[in-house]
């Protein structure tokens, strides 16, 4: 469990997340970016860009 | 094996090779683009001692430089940066296709909103006015009359980065209401999946029906020829059946393949990883751009 950085809510996590994975906070809807894992760190997620994509 | 894979973003389909990495004993380093700088010297402490590096960016700029970085640093890349510059940019990828005589829509390039209406009335309507750089279907615009026509060019022209002065029109592929997805490495099919809508947009991204498709020789051969055309690698060729055979319309160097994880009974992530490791052992060997 993780507190959203924008609402300030409890965030749930499940086990096997990744730096680097987006999470959504089920309060406010943020995107969130976890930046750590040890213990869990979260910084709102970038904005998609045009270029973004496969 | 010690894979650096780099990434914007770790989506599902990050996990899935991640976790078959994890699972099969090779040490990996996760490397963010957006918080790691490269320059001309040493690589980076995260790409360091890696014996292949996977480009996994969302973001195509900073796929397209932090592969030729990899290289700079002699550390094998997947995609090689010659493939993703030619995949990435729509005006490469139909030249690299044509010259090699994979057959591709129609396509005309403009450099201003005259030349691009001119292009767009000798197509007639609907035809196609696509970015040069992007993906997931955004941007895409059907072409349904001579009036639509005109905004979108003094849309583009207004508005947009310099590179949509780059006015990319294609011919509209009445397709049948599907279009088809092969991953391949090195040109050879690992699975597939046709991806149904109503829209004229079939894009897994923008809510698709998949379901899986079994690749026939003609679809082989169009799907060697072009992964031999851009380069080789880890491709996402996609495909139109246009009625007498297909047309390749794509070829994706960051190919995303959840979906098609989801839609075909291969194990995609097993499959991708098998490659790899070919890869790294030397085994593997990148082709020629022929663009």
């Amino acid at each position: 469990m993780a507190s959203c950085i924008q609402c300030g809510d409890d965030v749930s996590l499940h086990e096997s997340v990744e730096v680097g994975e987006i999470v959504d906070c089920g309060t406010c809807g943020v995107e969130l970016e976890v930046v750590g894992d040890d213990p869990v760190n979260l910084a709102e997620a970038p904005e998609l860009e045009e270029d973004w994509g496969e | 094996m010690k894979v650096a894979l780099l990434y914007t973003r770790i989506r599902k389909d990050e996990k899935l090779l991640l976790s078959e990495l994890r699972d099969r004993g090779h040490e990996v380093s996760k490397v963010d683009v957006k918080r790691t700088s490269f320059d001309l010297g040493d690589p980076p402490a995260d790409l360091a001692g890696a014996d292949l590096a996977l480009d996994r960016c969302m973001a195509t700029s900073q796929s397209r430089y932090a592969a030729r970085f990899c290289r700079h640093y002699g550390i094998p890349v997947v995609n090689d940066p010659e493939t993703a510059a030619v995949c990435s940019d729509k005006v490469r990828t139909s030249l690299a296709l044509d010259e090699a005589g994979v057959p591709t829509p129609d396509t005309t390039v403009a450099f201003d909103t005259e030349s691009a209406l001119d292009a767009m009335e000798s197509f007639g309507y609907p035809c196609v006015l696509k970015p040069v750089v992007g993906s997931w279907g955004r941007l895409m615009a059907k072409v349904d009359s001579r009036s639509a026509a005109e905004a979108l060019v003094e849309h583009k022209a207004t508005l947009g980065h310099y590179e949509h002065k780059v006015f990319y029109v294609q011919a509209f592929v009445d397709k049948p209401g599907r279009d088809l997805r092969v991953l391949a490495t090195d040109g050879e099919p690992v699975a597939a999946m046709a991806r149904s809508s109503d829209h004229w947009l079939t894009n897994a991204a923008k809510g698709a029906d998949t379901e899986t498709f079994a690749v026939d020789d003609r679809v082989a051969d169009l799907v060697a020829r072009a992964s031999r055309a851009v380069g080789g690698g880890l491709l996402g060729v996609d495909l139109m059946e246009t009625g007498e055979g297909y047309t390749v319309h794509e070829v994706n160097h960051a190919v995303e393949f959840k979906a098609l994880d989801g839609a075909s009974n291969v194990d995609v992530p097993g499959r991708v990883v098998d490659w790899l490791e070919s890869v790294a052992a030397g085994s593997g060997h990148p082709e020629e751009v022929s663009a």
